[in-house]
């Protein structure tokens, strides 16, 4: 387990690689000159020379995207064009908003949709079924920002229940922190409710079919337990995978969401950066996504010998 | 459970009339239609018939879990008089388990593969008598002590994958026995079995009846398994029962057609090395379809000696012997037995 546990980790090294030189490459050939944004509207050439050979864009290729390799393996992901800050610091400063709302997205979602499908499994057919089959289509087809919209007109502005935007910082206490995430987390929850409904109900459906199922029946073990414990336990590896899958719904969701309810995270930082086209920026959060996104999946394959004991590592 | 203890005479299990129907897209199946027998207390009844007479539903009505719907169970089973079709859902519960249990055809797929073994054993132990964890777990291992499980403490704790079939199957009775229910019902327990497996299941449970003191109702479609282990025999045949006797008789002198093809087909071990190789005799056809209502008796276009009254109207039960029964106009009465 030890030792799969450190192979999995060596081996995000040549994902990470392959993210690095995509991510950089992508920024290569994108249009758009930094330098000439930089320089403005009224400078000459010779300006925006200047600045270029003083931001190294004109050293080849290959030199620049060894020299940036080699900053990232000293802990160094480089200097915003704009702020000069460094783009760790950047990133330090917006990871908490970005963070909060990727955490309470995913806690409303799993704690909503897994109870929802295992209710539509056993139900199956009835109403209440095809009320979360409904949800689940409506849910994957309308837009983030449009559902964040609603939420924000009818809870904020109309009845003036939650804050229409902003963030608080946790460290200013609890509910105020929660009170601002809510709204987003349900506009950027509703798709991934969607998806691990369905996947939930469409396993539910398949495990209620088994013998084990009939054996618990026939203990006399009762329908709660039948389907919490006999019957979820065994739909968790699929549920648990689809969540996975999900957190990149997640991170591409919650740059839209930042946008609509004005949160001074990443996804605003992202959004920024690539209109400025400052690119260690771009490059650092990019990377930085990968990462969680690749670490996300080793703490969900690692989850799978939890519920199910016949997968060992 | 405050079940009526049993009274002087009266069965432990009636089941009277009993109609399991499934309504389909194409029409009702009559899956079990009129059935009726009993089970005394500490008896071992054996249910025997083709795949599709209806045995196996009869055995899962008894402890209503058929779905409903698209099932319907009608009719009466009483356990110590008390009418099952008559039970709530929880009072159902109650009685699963604890006064009736079950095992299953499947031992590699009947228990749960993520939960251990001790806790599957355990988990009946909790709900119906209350016990904690740590003595559900202390009980678990006595019983698998008690099915013959070597190294019980350290099995207690693996999990279905580790265990092999016949362990596995050994684990269901040692689920079903947990509670000492009054009646275990064991739906094909050796089918899925090695030869050598079954025979050693079988001996489990003739032993562990005699020392819990359990009726058993054996489904099975193995006329061996049935002379091994049982005293009464119903046989089922397209979803009604067509013969009842004590073990004795029904192999001694079976009165239904389909009972004698069936004691006809079974094969005799070494009857090629003997000489006195006799060619093993097959019931021609299949199982009607239980869709279509047969207006006469529902094996007459399988029986050999069919004639037009029997394809007319359906035979009744008759008594043709004390204590044996059977469904045919022809089946001879006692004292006019034929070879």
């Amino acid at each position: 387990m030890f030792a799969y546990v450190v192979r999995r980790v060596l081996a995000t090294i040549p994902v990470m690689a392959v993210v690095a030189l995509f991510v950089f490459s992508l920024l290569y050939i994108a249009p758009g000159d930094p330098a000439a944004v930089i320089a403005g509207d009224q400078a000459t050439p010779a300006d925006v020379e200047r600045i270029r050979a003083s931001l190294g864009l004109d050293r080849p290729y290959l030199v620049r995207f060894g020299a940036w390799v080699w900053d990232i393996l000293r802990g160094d992901l480089g200097t915003s064009i704009f702020t000069n800050l460094p783009v760790s610091t950047m990133i330090a400063q917006r990871i908490e908003p970005t963070l909060s709302l990727m955490i309470v997205t995913l806690l409303l979602a799993v704690s909503v949709a897994v109870p929802m499908g295992v209710v539509a499994a056993w139900k199956q057919g009835t109403l209440v079924d095809r009320a979360v089959m409904a949800f689940a289509v409506l849910g994957f087809s309308v837009p983030v920002f449009v559902v964040g919209y609603l939420l924000a007109y009818f809870f904020a502005l109309e009845w003036d229940l939650l804050p229409v935007q902003g963030y608080t910082p946790f460290s200013r206490g609890f509910w105020p922190w929660l009170e601002n995430l809510i709204l987003p987390a349900i506009a950027l929850g509703t798709v991934y409710i969607a998806l691990i409904a369905r996947i939930t109900r469409a396993t539910m459906l398949e495990v209620l079919q088994q013998d084990y199922i009939r054996t618990a029946k026939a203990k006399g073990v009762g329908q709660r337990a039948i389907l919490f414990l006999h019957a979820l336990k065994n739909a968790a590896v699929p549920i648990v995978t689809v969540i996975g899958i999900g957190i990149a719904l997640l991170i591409g969701g919650a740059v839209v969401t930042e946008s609509v309810f004005a949160i001074p995270g990443l996804g605003r930082l992202t959004v920024d950066a690539i209109l400025r086209r400052d690119y260690p920026v771009i490059q650092g959060v990019v990377l930085l996504f990968s990462f969680v996104y690749v670490l996300v999946n080793l703490a969900i394959d690692l989850l799978y010998t939890l519920f199910d004991p016949r997968i060992r590592y | 459970m405050a079940l009526p203890g049993p009274q002087d005479g009266q069965p432990l299990l009636s089941v009277e009339n009993l109609q399991t129907h499934f309504r389909t897209p194409d029409g009702v199946n009559r899956a079990v239609d009129g059935v009726s027998f009993h089970v005394n207390a500490g008896e071992t009844l054996a249910i025997v018939g083709e795949s599709g007479c209806g045995k196996s539903v009869t055995a899962m009505s008894i402890l209503r879990l058929i779905p409903e719907p698209p099932g319907k169970i009608a009719g009466a089973i009483r356990l110590n008089g008390k009418n099952l079709l008559e039970c709530s859902d929880r009072e159902m519960r109650q009685i699963r388990g604890n006064d009736i249990s079950m095992i299953f055809q499947e031992p590699m797929t009947s228990l749960n593969p993520v939960l251990t073994v001790g806790r599957q054993i355990g988990e009946t132990l909790r709900l119906h008598q209350g016990m904690s964890a740590k003595q559900a777990e202390d009980r678990a291992v006595e019983m698998l002590n008690l099915v013959g499980i070597p190294e019980a403490k350290r099995r207690v704790r693996e999990y279905p994958h580790q265990l092999s079939g016949g362990m596995r199957q050994r684990v269901m009775i040692a689920i079903a026995l947990a509670c000492n229910p009054k009646l275990l019902i064991a739906d094909e327990p050796t089918t899925a079995l090695d030869v050598t497996i079954q025979a050693q299941i079988l001996e489990l449970m003739r032993d562990l009846k005699h020392r819990v003191g359990a009726a058993i109702v054996l489904i099975t479609h193995d006329l061996g398994v049935v002379a091994e282990v049982a005293e009464r025999v119903v046989v089922m045949y397209a979803g009604k029962k067509v013969e009842e006797a004590a073990i004795g008789p029904l192999f001694r002198s079976p009165r239904h057609p389909y009972t004698q093809g069936l004691l006809g087909s079974m094969p005799k071990l070494g009857s090629s090395l003997t000489g006195h190789e006799t060619r093993l005799a097959e019931i021609p056809g299949l199982v009607p379809s239980l869709k279509a209502k047969i207006p006469g008796c529902v094996f007459a276009s399988r029986c050999p000696h069919a004639t037009d009254l029997c394809r007319a109207v359906a035979p009744a039960l008759e008594e043709k012997a004390p204590g044996h029964v059977a469904a045919c106009h022809y089946a001879p009465r006692e004292g006019a037995m034929a070879a």
